[in-house]
């Protein structure tokens, strides 16, 4: 069970400003049914360029429903710039505090704010694009977004960005990518996290060389392939050849750009050895895979 | 504000009757039925007499159950002593919607080398019975496969399963946490070679369960120390708790078949009212093959969190697959196995019902129920046009 505060509960089950405003001046919307939360916002100015009126409709879970309330109390009456300047901070705090988890439905908040004002001053035109390279595929978030989360909120762990704007939470193959956009805005401030493989310096006997490959793939690889209902099997190696089978692999999954292969061997290179390359196990290739319907 | 308790997958109350007979085990019959003293050993036959209820329920006898600390450690067990009995064959098969006390024994396994075989299930929920008998070779050791799901209630053909993986001469293993008071068994009739039970699932109490293991089952001990339960589980015995299963599955067995009645005719009372007065919702899991006290419903776009919480203001107790519920970001495993649609999946509710629910408290809910989707449709941005997805 989640620990509300009362603020929070009161604007969950007596949302303000449900709606949509007719011919409205500014358009937001964020999120997407499949990603579990959405929010469409519209506001209305008066004559000096004061937000006169602002409505929301969200579907989510009972926090992304009270940030998009207390938000649309928040930005009435305030000027263009001032709203501008409201953060997912100042929108977690308006509330007397969010679970660490649900901060992702501040940040959607503000990012919603931020589409609506662009929308207005792009003269209606302009639909809410994201900015930079996606990071996260599974849900859609780029590095912009993750650099602008860890520097408004202090972050300094992957976790913490995940609670934030949910990148790295669904395969998490992307949690390597965060670590190095976190220590790149943070600098000093991320503590010495050492690294969970050691690179061995020098030559490997045959034995350690398949143990860390073998760990590798526990470790490293298999763990991003599960969360997509895929998975890996270490079938032999000879030389500097490994051999992997692929299973299961999920029919939603969103990483299909690239081949599996050539994710395996960045990683076995990166943590074992550079010398190795991975071939495809040729006889497991006819398995049934377990397709999901 | 009257609790109405609907989440009877996730735990029951306690019977009565259950309480009353543990109560003399904490303070008055203290002895360990272990000791010499005639004290000690007056403890030791209740727990005879409560092997013998269990046994009774399971129609096995009473030498093939093993108490342990509950429903995960039975799984734990099961698993893990197969293997360690059997360390020629390196391949467990079971299925993608299995509970995590076998899902993540088995993930980890992978770890140590073994080949994992997860069969799919279709959009019913209901497992690929092909692809299993394709899968079982010789260097199986072990298939698991739950008796009923937890989240939907999709029963499982165990006894036609159990019967083709011991054809192929290979361990089977069943997790029957939730099937164990719901479903008639008879193990002594059955291919079935270990089975897991959990006490406060059938109204015993918490932290304690049960693993049937067939007789000429090989299984390696899990637990070492002294010579409990016939050494294959040390430790000295959870006395009340074990009193309080035996109990509990006595009362399971004396009224199985009117209970289920009830049980299935207040399900299907509120199922049908939920389906017919919310539109936009659909059933998840195989009509026909379920358990009778489990419907699990999804109401497209609303969000599962928010539900159970509008529920709770009117004390009403549920559980959801959506992503916010299950403290990860992704839905539930299981409707996502069945290939549910995210959409769906995010607004999916279970209600769980048990032999103390009235038809009053079906009634409320149904009246309530369809306020609650309405309210949180009309701030769903999704309601008014859905042609966007």
């Amino acid at each position: 069970m989640w620990e509300y505060t009362d603020k929070l509960k009161d604007h969950f089950f007596n949302p303000r400003n449900v709606g949509e405003i007719e011919d409205p001046d500014g358009v937001g919307e964020v999120g997407s049914l499949a990603c579990g939360d959405a929010l469409k916002l519209t506001f209305k100015l008066d004559k000096n360029g004061r937000i006169k009126d602002a409505k929301f409709k969200t579907f989510g879970c009972a926090s992304a429903i009270a940030t998009s309330s207390v938000l649309t109390e928040m930005i009435k009456g305030k000027m263009l710039d001032e709203a501008a300047k409201v953060t997912n901070r100042d929108i977690a705090d308006y509330l007397g505090g969010l679970p660490e988890q649900k901060m992702h439905c501040s940040v959607m908040g503000r990012e919603a704010l931020e589409a609506a004002i662009e929308n207005y001053r792009t003269g209606g035109k302009k639909k809410h694009e994201l900015e930079g390279n996606v990071v996260c595929t599974c849900f859609g978030v780029t590095d912009k977004e993750i650099e602008r989360v860890i520097r408004e909120n202090d972050l300094t762990t992957v976790d913490q960005v995940t609670n934030y704007c949910k990148a790295g939470g669904g395969c998490g193959g992307c949690k390597g990518e965060i670590e190095k956009i976190i220590e790149k805005v943070q600098g000093e401030k991320v503590k010495e996290v050492p690294a969970p493989l050691l690179r061995r310096a020098g030559k490997l006997t045959n034995i350690q060389k398949i143990q860390m490959i073998q760990q590798t793939i526990n470790e490293q690889i298999r763990p991003a392939l599960r969360a997509h209902g895929g998975n890996i099997e270490l079938i032999d190696v000879d030389g500097n050849k490994v051999i992997v089978a692929f299973r299961g692999m999920c029919a939603q999954c969103r990483l299909t750009e690239f081949t599996m292969k050539d994710v395996v061997e960045s990683k076995l290179r990166e943590f074992v050895s550079d010398d190795l390359f991975v071939e495809e196990d040729k006889d497991s290739a006819g398995q049934p895979h377990n397709h999901i319907g | 504000m009257k609790t109405i308790y609907f989440d009877n997958n996730a735990t029951t109350k306690m019977a009565d009757e259950v309480l009353q007979e543990m109560k003399p085990f904490f303070c008055q019959l203290y002895g360990n039925p272990s000791s010499m003293h005639t004290f000690g050993g007056q403890v030791g036959r209740r727990i005879r007499h409560a092997r013998e209820q269990v046994a009774a329920l399971l129609g096995c006898d009473p030498s093939e159950i093993i108490f342990t600390g509950g429903g995960t450690e039975s799984d734990n067990a099961a698993v893990k002593g197969t293997l360690a009995a059997t360390p020629n064959k390196r391949k467990v098969i079971t299925t993608r919607v299995e509970h995590p006390a076998v899902l993540a024994v088995c993930r980890d396994l992978e770890n140590h080398g073994y080949t994992v075989v997860e069969i799919g299930v279709d959009k019913e929920g209901r497992l690929d019975l092909a692809e299993l008998e394709n899968q079982i070779d010789d260097n199986t050791a072990l298939v698991s496969i739950m008796y009923a799901n937890n989240e939907t209630g999709v029963v499982f053909p165990i006894d036609k399963i159990a019967k083709f993986v011991a054809d192929k001469e290979v361990v089977f293993h069943t997790d029957a946490v939730q099937a164990v008071g719901k479903i008639p068994l008879n193990l002594a009739k059955s291919n079935i070679d270990l089975l897991s039970l959990s006490g406060h699932k059938l109204h015993g109490p918490k932290g304690v369960g049960a693993l049937y293991v067939r007789k000429g089952t090989r299984i390696s001990p899990f637990m070492l120390g002294g010579h409990q339960e016939g050494g294959r589980r040390a430790g000295t015995e959870n006395v009340p708790g074990i009193v309080g299963l035996g109990k509990a599955c006595e009362l399971a067995a004396e009224n199985i078949e009117q209970e289920n009645k009830k049980v299935r005719r207040l399900r299907d009372k509120l199922e049908n009212a939920m389906l017919e007065n919310c539109p936009d919702s659909r059933l998840n899991g195989d009509k026909k093959n379920r358990l009778p006290n489990t419907t699990n419903i999804s109401f497209e776009y609303i969000e599962g969190e928010a539900i159970l919480l509008m529920l709770d203001k009117y004390g009403i107790c549920a559980s959801s697959g959506s992503a916010c519920t299950s403290g990860s970001l992704e839905p539930s495993h299981v409707l996502r196995a069945m290939g549910v649609p995210f959409t769906a999946a995010h607004g999916s509710i279970r209600f769980s019902l048990s032999r103390y629910n009235t038809e009053q408290e079906v009634d409320y809910t149904i009246e309530i129920m369809p306020q609650i989707v309405n309210q949180l449709r009309e701030l769903s941005p999704f309601v008014a046009k859905q042609s966007r997805f």
